[in-house]
């Protein structure tokens, strides 16, 4: 089963901009799927219409095979959603903030009390239950907003740019929360930019380029289309001559460091073997940028230029 | 969703919006309670007794009906509006629409918690008014019916002019320009009888004239409504007309998003 099935949707805004232009997109069950997209694609309308929160111009939207339009309630049952800016009311108590959410959705006092527990303690804002929201820091309300999505046990996840903002410790443990919840069998749609992220977590990816699909593949698949991957070496011991090797393009950026470039049918070992006939030292060794961000840049390319212009 | 289902979540909306107003009870509670005493020892009791009788009753006696309407009015209409509005500013809105609600909950929802806010006031009011004067009520079923569905109408409009709303100014026309000197001509001070035969006529287009002349002719059992030649049943007529033409706007500008979805 499909847990999300977009047909030809399209959204234009009041004012003529087209923000979605007939885009398709499904989701299997049990996803972890990353929607990726420069600023302006068509990520967040996109989210917007599957959670209600944007009218859209046409086209088909069904979460678990269930049309929006034709049983909206029941469809609506199987979703949560993690905004992009916070959007609780900051005067209320953490603890009532995630109580109420379950209440919306029809779940009894007593489950909606032992789901707002469990996903407060999940995310450690369980401490905080009987604080109010507007003296939380940004990332302990960016886990209040988590814990509102899951309180009513969704089927489908969506979580646009949840991350944003947050420091690394939480950016770390909500990553390894929600490929808890994923294992479990909740299908998630990640909208993040930090593609790091999304290379670690999602399984499947679609980028989004000016309200159009561009890209709609499984994440090993497009990391196989990589041509060229730029990894640092850190060297133990100062080069003053960059040596000559055949096959490897390569560049001091100063005596510590070298950068080499890597084509697609070059591998590593050849790399370690030829610093190792050479008497290098390598103490740490790293990408020069993540390998997804140059796939990116290279399919978002013009949209990029466009908004620099 | 399913009825109990429904249920549970109208319960939800109600909780927040009463706990929301019992939060801030020192600017929904005490203000109306404050004001009304003032206007009981100022008009009342200092320039009633110079007024003597206003048609056909003490002036204190004839004033309270009109200031418990109004202080139920004022509190619906602003609680909706203020609390839709402050949603809507803050986005929490968004809480709502991306769960299964049905439209109608979300007003349903919403006018209750107006209606809860208004008869909490009204109640305040009736209250504070037994301090100033021994009230004995004419009829108990008519005066409960009459308050609550003016209380239901003026949540609903409380409610309309939230999703129309863009700025905290557009939260506060309405009420500062057109209710309160609907309210205020609307017969809550004076009897319109006193009025010359041209602004009596005007004043029948005021449709707040008729609520809170229902009121009083609920609890003192004899208002302009008589005088005027209409019924009280004329008055529930136009109270329920309007609760049905608003009610049916705000449903049809909630299923159009206006306001709320982009």
């Amino acid at each position: 089963m499909k847990a999300l099935s977009i047909t030809n949707l399209k959204k234009e805004y009041a004012g003529g901009l087209q923000a979605l232009k007939g885009i398709d997109l499904e989701v299997e069950e049990g996803d972890f799927f990353a929607l990726l997209g420069p600023n302006g694609a068509g990520k967040s309308t996109t989210i917007g219409v599957i959670s209600s929160l944007v009218t859209k111009t046409s086209g088909q939207v069904k979460i678990l095979d269930i049309d929006i339009d034709e049983n909206h309630s029941l469809a609506k049952k199987k979703l949560g959603v993690v905004g992009q800016e916070v959007n609780f009311n900051q005067f209320e108590k953490v603890g009532d903030i995630v109580r109420n959410q379950a209440g919306y959705y029809g779940l009894s006092f007593k489950e909606s009390r032992e789901n707002a527990k469990y996903y407060m303690k999940k995310l450690d804002i369980w401490d905080k239950r009987n604080e109010q929201a507007r003296k939380l820091s940004g990332g302990m309300k960016r886990r209040v907003m988590v814990a509102k999505a899951l309180v009513n046990n969704p089927d489908l996840l969506i979580l646009d740019e949840p991350t944003a903002g947050v420091d690394i410790e939480l950016r770390r443990s909500l990553w390894d929360f929600l490929t808890e919840i994923n294992n479990k069998g909740t299908t998630i749609i990640l909208t993040t930019h930090y593609l790091e992220e999304a290379e670690r977590l999602c399984r499947n990816i679609a980028i989004i380029d000016a309200g159009e699909i561009v890209e709609n593949t499984s994440m090993q698949e497009l990391l196989t289309r990589l041509e060229v991957e730029t990894f640092i070496f850190d060297l133990g011991k100062p080069l003053t001559v960059l040596p000559e090797i055949n096959n490897f393009e390569m560049f001091l950026e100063n005596p510590t460091r070298l950068k080499v470039t890597l084509k697609k049918d070059q591998d590593l070992n050849s790399v370690f073997k030829v610093f190792s006939d050479l008497g290098l030292e390598i103490s740490s060794m790293r990408n020069e940028t993540g390998r997804l961000e140059e796939l990116f840049l290279g399919l978002v390319e013009s949209t990029l230029k466009d908004t620099e212009a | 969703m399913t009825p109990i289902e429904q249920y549970r979540a109208l319960l939800t909306i109600l909780y927040k919006e009463i706990h929301r107003f019992m939060r801030i009870w020192t600017q929904t509670l005490i203000p109306p309670a404050i004001m009304i005493m003032l206007y009981f020892v100022i008009f009342g009791t200092l320039i009633g007794k110079r007024i003597g009788e206003m048609g056909g009753f003490d002036y204190m006696q004839f004033m309270i009906p009109g200031l418990i309407m109004m202080s139920v009015i004022s509190n619906s209409y602003s609680n909706v509006v203020s609390s839709f509005f402050g949603q809507k500013f803050a986005r929490s809105i968004e809480e709502l629409l991306i769960t299964p609600l049905p439209h109608y909950l979300i007003l349903l929802g919403w006018v209750l918690g107006g209606v809860a806010r208004g008869l909490l006031v009204g109640a305040i009011v009736t209250f504070v008014s037994l301090w100033f004067y021994d009230l004995s009520v004419d009829n108990w079923p008519l005066s409960i019916l009459v308050v609550v569905s003016t209380s239901i109408l003026f949540s609903l409009g409380g409610f309309l002019n939230a999703l129309f709303a863009e700025s905290f100014d557009d939260i506060s026309i309405v009420p500062t320009f057109i209710m309160q000197p609907l309210i205020y001509l609307g017969g809550v001070f004076y009897s319109i009888q006193l009025l010359p035969a041209i602004w009596q006529t005007v004043s029948l287009a005021n449709p707040i004239l008729y609520m809170i002349n229902a009121f009083r002719f609920a609890i003192l059992g004899s208002s302009d409504l008589d005088a005027l030649g209409f019924s009280i049943n004329f008055a529930l007529f136009m109270i329920f007309g309007f609760i049905l033409l608003l009610a049916s706007t705000c449903l049809w500008f909630l299923h159009k998003g206006k306001g709320i979805r982009s």
